[in-house]
């Protein structure tokens, strides 16, 4: 993501920022928020400090978008600009200042769903660019691949019914939900192989064990880990063996890693 | 107005068409007397036979009650104010603006994309950046601009009081109500004397009595007019 960035040079030293940012990108069903939830315990474990950032979840935001996709009042334009709306909100409260804090920041789903999403509704995509200009680039960014039919499948089992803008039912594409829900899902499919290439991301073939997928996973991550700040090793626990004290008095999070 | 013409690319869902009606902005910063001229010039348009329709700043259904909410909090930055702004615009556009113009009415509106790219830009946002985010906006027929200077906007504003958001208060701190208050507004209105030549706007002297205001704008929406079919 290049020019013009809207913080007038505030992201100029974004590179600079002592944490990591890691984000998972992939249709709904692809699993992805489970590999995410993995590699956000095993981090934990590791003594690294994560904060957890989902796309479409701001606080201030969030209601406006709920309120729209409810009533039906969102267009592809304004759909696009509240989903950016969202995300300025997220990244200057909390994504920016936790990486500049050290903290590891692990985002389901980031800038290539709208990049995706948004152009599968005919929005220009040099202006979805420009308009996410002000992004912090990621240290890592993983897509997990599903194929069409995979996908479809894994997203209808044990659903009633398909979402009003999750189907795209709002583009016409077909009458019946589930048509035009493939429809829509073939074309977000090959956006997201066009992002691929063009910002780096790397696959994963989400229909590989969970296991193996995450392993992967971990690896990719261990090479961004160089230098990230470690939380020092749970002290309360060795103060409790030492006092012979049970702690349970103490909040759970005391007591975590 | 004959073809569509937009700053950038043509925005998802619009393409080649005729908008027989007319687009009519009005701009100026706080307090510079905008909502009297549209009341004035609605009232002699629909007297003299146009079909108007009017909009101004976050009255969309999709997005005004929310703007109003995250207004009142404390964690609002300004590209998350200004997207906001930008969502809302959109709405208006789309849903009242854009279906009058092909009406063919005449679509009289209280600040356009240059009031948000201004208060966006005093915020310390980029102008290009801003620029780009509004590209999509149609360019209008007319945009009429009520200029003033800080000095004769203080009695005005004083009489009805100060605003938080008129004053910069949610960027400059620190500094008494008037002192944030002249310091806002003399950003503001740089960037509108910056934009009045890049955008051609016009000018209209507005430190002058009511009257003789209305008249000079009703001469630019007159001229916006011409060849418009009207009852």
């Amino acid at each position: 993501m290049t020019q013009p960035d809207p913080t007038n040079g505030a992201r100029a030293d974004a590179e600079q920022l002592p944490g990591r940012l890691i984000v998972v990108e992939g249709i709904d069903g692809s699993g992805k928020s489970t590999q995410l939830d993995l590699l956000h315990k095993w981090l934990r474990s590791e003594g690294y400090a994560t904060v957890f950032t989902e796309w479409n979840s701001s606080p201030i935001v969030r209601g406006t978008t709920r309120r729209g996709k409810r009533r039906k009042l969102l267009t592809p334009m304004s759909f696009s600009l509240i989903h950016a709306a969202d995300y300025a909100s997220r990244m200057y409260a909390q994504i920016r200042p936790a990486l500049q804090a050290g903290v590891i920041v692990l985002a389901d789903r980031y800038v290539y769903t709208a990049f995706a999403r948004d152009a599968a509704r005919g929005v220009n995509p040099r202006w979805l660019r420009d308009l996410y200009s002000f992004a912090v680039p990621p240290n890592l960014a993983v897509y997990f691949n599903v194929p069409l039919e995979e996908s479809i499948t894994r997203i209808t089992l044990g659903r009633d019914e398909l979402k009003h803008y999750e189907a795209g039912l709002d583009m016409g594409f077909a009458d019946e939900p589930k048509e035009s829900f493939r429809i829509f899902q073939s074309r977000i499919l090959e956006e997201y192989d066009r992002l691929c290439g063009e910002f780096g991301i790397t696959r994963i073939d989400a229909t590989l064990p969970l296991t193996e997928q995450q392993s992967t996973f971990r690896e990719l991550v261990r090479e961004q880990l160089a230098g990230v700040p470690r939380a020092p090793r749970n002290e309360i626990t060795d103060l409790l063996q030492k006092t012979g004290l049970s702690g349970h008095y103490l909040a759970s999070s005391a007591l975590r890693r | 107005m004959t073809e569509l013409s937009f700053y950038g690319e043509p925005p998802a869902g619009m393409g080649d068409e005729d908008l027989p009606g007319r687009l009519i902005v009005i701009e100026g910063t706080d307090g510079v007397g905008r909502s009297t001229m549209i009341s004035l010039l609605k009232e002699w348009l629909e007297t003299s036979g146009y079909a108007v329709v009017d909009s101004g700043l976050t009255r969309s259904p999709l997005v005004g009650p929310g703007i109003e909410r995250a207004k009142r909090g404390h964690v609002l930055d300004p590209v998350t104010l200004n997207l906001f702004y930008a969502t809302d615009f959109w709405d208006r556009f789309e849903r009242i603006i854009l279906p009058a113009l092909r009406a063919g009415m005449v679509a009289l509106v209280d600040r356009y994309i240059y009031s948000l790219i201004a208060r966006g830009y005093v915020r310390g946002t980029a102008r290009e950046w801003l620029e780009h985010v509004y590209s999509f906006a149609l360019i209008p027929d007319a945009t009429i601009y009520l200029d003033i200077d800080v000095e004769q906007l203080l009695p005005r504003v004083t009489e009805r009081g100060f605003d938080h958001w008129e004053s910069g208060g949610d960027y400059l701190q620190g500094v008494s109500v008037y002192d944030s208050f002249v310091q806002h507004q003399r950003a503001m209105l740089d960037e509108f004397q910056v934009m009045a030549q890049r955008y051609q706007f016009e000018v209209v002297d507005a430190r002058r009595p009511a009257e003789q205001v209305f008249a000079d704008v009703r001469e630019r929406v007159e001229t916006a007019l011409v060849g418009m079919i009207h009852a």
